[in-house]
Formats: C-alpha cells, sequence, structure tokens
C-alpha cells in the first residue's frame, strides 16, 4: 500500500489514506457491535439468574408456605438495586475515586451514555458496561436471602441490604474492579488480585455475610428438630439449570467482549460447573449412600462459584481440577460442618458461596495463566506471569490477602448493619407469623391454591 | 347397612377398585391419607440432613354396602390389596344407622 501510494503521487495519497481511515472506522465500528450484540445479552443472562433462576432455586428449597415470601425478595432486589444503582450505586463503585471507594461523577448516571469508557471497555458504549454490572450488584443481595430465609420481615430485608450495597457492595466493586481500586490489578491497585467476574465482590461478600445474618438471626423455630424439607426440588431442578446457563453471561461477559477471553472464560465455566457436580454426587455417594438430585444441582451451583474468579485466567484442565475440590469441599462444608456448628444458614449460602468463593479466589492464585489472559504486561510489552503456575508465588499471598479484605468487610459490615435494622425495623417476624409462614402473614398470599 | 373402610397401599388402588366393580361394588369414596402402623417409615436425605419420615401416603377406601354383601366385599379387597408385605393396610366395618339419597330423599338400602 505505501509503494503504491509513492507511486500514485500526492493527490491519490490523500485519498488512499481518507479510504484507510473509513476502512478503519468501519472495522472499529464492526467490532464494537459484535461486542456489544454479546454483552447486552450477557446482562440479560446475569439477570436471569436472579429472576427466574435464584428464585426458583432457593423457593423450592424452603417450606411451601414461604414460597412466596422467598421469591418476592429476589423479584424485590432486581427492583431495589436497579433504582439504588441509577442514584448512587455505579458511581460509588465505578466513578474514579480513592482506593476504596468511588467518587460521584457518575451520580445520577451523569455522563454515563453511547460513548465507550476506555477504562472499563473500549468498544462497547458506556452504558452497557453499567447495566451489565448492575445485574451483578442484583444477585449478590439476592443470594444472601437464602441464610435468613423463612423468618426475616420483609421491611428488615429492604433496610437491610439497602444499607448492605452501599456499606459492602460498593466499596468492594470498587476495591476490585473500579479504577483505581485497591485491588484491581489492571487500573492500578496497590494489593493487585485476580477476580475475573466477582469471586470475592458477589461469593465472598454474599457468602460471609449471609454466615452472619444467620447467626445474628438465629435458627428458625423448630431447627434442627423438626423436619424442614424443600417443598418443591422441581422448582430448584430448573432454577439451578438456569443457573448454569445465566453463568455464561456472568463469566463469559466479564471478558467485556466476545473475545477469544470470553470463549475461554465460557469453556472454563462449564467445565468447572461439570466436575463440581460429579464431586459431590461422588461425596454423598460415599457418605450418605446415595446420589441425589439436591446434591448433583448444588454441586454445579459450587463449581460455577468456584469457577468465578479465576474463569478468564485458568485453562480448561484446571477448571476441571478446581470444579471438583469445589464439589467436594462444598459437600463437607454443608453436609458436616454445618450440622456441626449448629448455625441455621438455611439454603446453605456460606457453605456454597463462601466456602466455594474462596476456594476459588485462592486456587486463581495458583492457576493464573498468561496463556490465558495476557491482559498485564510489562513496559516492553510482554505478557506478566500470573498465577503460581506461571512462576508467580506472591500472587497466592495476593489473593490470601485479598479474600482477607472481603471477609472482614462483608462480616463486620453485615453485623453492623443487621444491629442498626433490629434497631430500626427489628429483624424477625413474630413466631406466629413464622409459623404461619410468610406467605400469608407478610403478603397476605398462598402459592398453591389448588382448590380454587 | 354396613359402612366398610379399607386402608390401603396407594399403587393397589387401581387392583382393588377393578375388583370391586367386578363384583358390581362401583360406589365408593376415596381418599389420599398419611400413617402407620408397625410398618416403618424411611429416610430421606437432604444435602447431608436426614429426615426420618414416619407417616406414610396410603389410600382409605370407604363405601356403605347391604349387610348380606359384607363378607363377599371384604374377600374382595383382601384378595386384590394384598402383597403379604408389611403395610399392605387394615380394613374396618362400622354399622351404618341411615342412608339418604339427597337427590330424591332414597332412604335405606334404596339410597346406596
Amino acid at each position: 500500500m505505501v509503494s503504491l501510494m509513492y507511486a500514485l503521487g500526492p493527490a491519490a495519497d490523500t485519498e488512499v489514506s481518507a479510504r484507510l481511515a473509513a476502512l478503519e472506522a468501519a472495522a472499529l465500528a464492526a467490532q464494537s457491535a459484535a461486542d456489544n450484540a454479546w454483552m447486552l445479552a450477557s446482562a440479560a443472562l446475569v439477570l436471569m439468574m436472579t429472576g427466574p433462576g435464584l428464585a426458583l432455586f432457593y423457593g423450592g428449597l424452603v417450606r411451601k408456605k414461604n414460597v412466596l415470601g422467598t421469591m418476592m425478595q429476589s423479584f424485590t432486589l432486581m427492583a431495589l438495586v436497579t433504582v439504588l444503582w441509577a442514584a448512587v450505586g455505579y458511581s460509588l463503585a465505578f466513578a474514579e475515586g480513592n482506593a476504596v471507594i468511588g467518587g460521584l461523577d457518575y451520580l445520577l448516571l451523569d455522563g454515563v451514555g453511547g460513548e465507550p469508557n476506555a477504562d472499563y471497555a473500549a468498544t462497547i458504549p458506556h452504558q452497557t458496561f453499567m447495566v451489565f454490572q448492575l445485574m451483578f450488584a442484583i444477585i449478590t443481595p439476592a443470594l444472601i436471602v437464602g441464610a435468613f430465609a423463612e423468618r426475616m420481615k420483609f421491611s428488615a430485608m429492604l433496610v437491610f441490604m439497602s444499607l448492605w450495597l452501599l456499606v459492602v457492595y460498593f466499596p468492594l466493586a470498587h476495591m476490585v474492579w473500579g479504577k483505581g481500586g485497591l485491588m484491581n490489578a489492571f487500573l492500578g491497585g496497590a494489593l493487585p488480585c485476580f477476580d475475573f467476574a466477582g469471586g470475592t465482590v458477589v461469593h465472598i461478600s454474599s457468602g460471609v455475610s449471609a454466615l452472619v445474618c444467620a447467626l445474628v438471626l438465629g435458627r428458625r423455630h423448630g431447627y434442627p428438630q423438626e423436619p424442614m424439607k424443600p417443598h418443591n426440588l422441581v422448582l430448584s431442578f430448573i432454577g439451578a439449570c438456569l443457573l448454569w446457563v445465566g453463568w455464561f453471561g456472568f463469566n463469559a461477559g466479564s471478558a467485556l467482549g466476545s473475545s477469544a477471553l470470553a470463549a475461554s472464560a465460557f469453556v472454563a465455566t462449564q467445565f468447572g460447573a461439570a466436575a463440581a457436580s460429579l464431586g459431590w454426587v461422588l461425596a454423598e455417594w460415599i457418605g450418605h449412600g446415595k446420589p441425589s438430585v439436591l446434591g448433583a444441582i448444588s454441586g454445579a451451583i459450587c463449581g460455577l462459584v468456584a469457577i468465578t474468579p479465576g474463569s478468564g485466567f485458568v485453562r480448561p484442565m484446571p477448571a476441571l481440577v478446581i470444579g471438583f475440590v469445589a464439589g467436594v469441599v462444598c459437600y463437607f462444608m454443608v453436609a458436616k460442618v454445618k450440622r456441626k456448628l449448629g448455625y441455621d444458614d438455611s439454603l446453605d449460602v456460606f457453605g456454597v458461596h463462601g466456602a466455594g468463593g474462596t476456594l476459588g479466589a485462592l486456587l486463581t492464585g495458583i492457576f493464573a495463566t498468561k496463556a490465558v489472559n495476557s491482559g498485564l504486561r510489562d513496559a516492553g510489552g510482554n505478557p506478566l506471569p500470573l498465577g503460581l503456575v506461571d512462576g508467580n508465588p506472591q500472587q497466592l499471598a495476593n489473593q490470601f490477602l485479598g479474600c482477607l479484605i472481603a471477609w472482614v468487610l462483608a462480616g463486620a459490615g453485615s453485623f453492623l448493619i443487621l444491629k442498626l435494622t433490629d434497631r430500626l425495623v427489628g429483624l424477625r417476624v413474630s413466631r406466629e407469623h413464622e409459623i404461619q409462614g410468610l406467605d400469608l402473614s407478610l403478603h397476605g398470599e398462598e402459592a398453591y391454591n389448588f382448590e380454587s | 347397612m354396613k359402612k366398610i373402610e379399607a386402608i390401603i397401599q396407594p399403587f393397589k388402588l387401581e387392583d382393588v377398585r377393578s375388583a370391586l366393580k367386578a363384583v358390581g361394588i362401583d360406589g365408593m369414596t376415596v381418599t389420599e391419607v398419611r400413617g402407620h402402623g408397625r410398618q416403618k417409615g424411611h429416610r430421606e436425605i437432604y444435602r447431608g440432613h436426614e429426615y426420618e419420615v414416619d407417616l406414610l401416603p396410603k389410600v382409605k377406601l370407604e363405601m356403605v354396602v347391604p349387610s348380606e354383601r359384607v363378607d363377599e366385599v371384604i374377600r374382595t379387597v383382601l384378595e386384590s390389596a394384598r402383597t403379604g408385605k408389611i403395610g399392605d393396610g387394615k380394613i374396618f366395618v362400622y354399622e351404618v344407622v341411615e342412608a339418604i339419597r339427597i337427590r330424591n330423599q332414597d332412604r335405606g338400602e334404596a339410597a346406596l
């Protein structure tokens, strides 16, 4: 092309330059269109994880007098978090601020429009990035509701979750993913941690907060003597399958474009879920004599949780290892450790998300490799080693510290917010209402009216 | 008139119904019930949490028949509901004081 321009003289030179510029713009627009299509689809997939995915998964696990109350909590969070996100949440998480919390530049979504924000995702509209991140802010508190299922006041849930987002989620999201955040490995964090899709931000934060909720609220009346069997495992089964599918948006979408990295995260997600399901079922088969459906779907969720932080950093075979280990470890957390310690984390949010998330974050420090993710480069443009397998043992220590920060922030933050919420509106429904069930006592409805 | 109440295994309901139909009994009330006698319950496990389930699903059949047919009905139920294992159920027989058909106020055996 260059020699052609010289040969044809200055007039042709400008014409060729103009055509080159037009071609370049067209190529960029095509990439932007492709990336945007995948990211909007991913955002929708992640919303599907909360409703109907999580709502069905949790709804089936509670007793039939509480199924609507449980679904109502997930669904209301879809609405509540969206409003909070638009007002202050996105800004506090992703506007430039200090190392711990974002600033107020994007208050009321000011300046968040069709132009990309090159710091986060250069090829998609800023609005796409904003709404994709919103879906993560929705599902994280929605995960916690499993811990206090069947006994928390609806008003208390609204107050607790609003404060929790402000005190725990927005700062943590900023620290891990926001520009200048303390743990952001790619945008100037002092303690570089790898959390591709939310091992710390989503799963450790929700899992640890769930444990604190279970401890502060106390057990359900009658636990553990009274049978509290899941009322409809078919609902839970459908919910778990929707979660698995939605997780492709969660993890592969976190590549923020329809790239090879997205494909790699997609593959790791599938492999992690599969191996974990087998791991849980195997452990349970040996431990209790029967492979159960609830075990198979719970195991898959554990694998999806554990592969989340490493999904954009690890190869397929380590994804299988991470998943299998998570399936076995989470089974022991839920079936053995919880029974031994006696807390009533009703739907095992800590055992699945807290344990699985922590395990995944640590294993990411081992298996993260530049062969998958070359986003970190030295001054000469060469990809930097990531995890232990790349010869960077320091990363494991960073991952550990990152987990510690998330544990402390979620644990202490949740404890204080629960105490405050208890003062303001009271945390638990009355004993009578709890025995009657939340559907009737709080919402004036019943889920199954077969006679009508 | 006597009322015959038979509590049987749910999966035997169709066998019993067709056997009774064959001897000309085609009116009955069927209820899904739960209970246990000497039969032990079973164990269910959810995420390692074990539950003993003592009350097992059964089906209760109720029918009112002329007194002279009681033995025949009992024999029919016994033959069709029996598996020989614990949990097959029980039959109870009661005296019936009166029977009234709501539609036309027939009374006694005419109402059956």
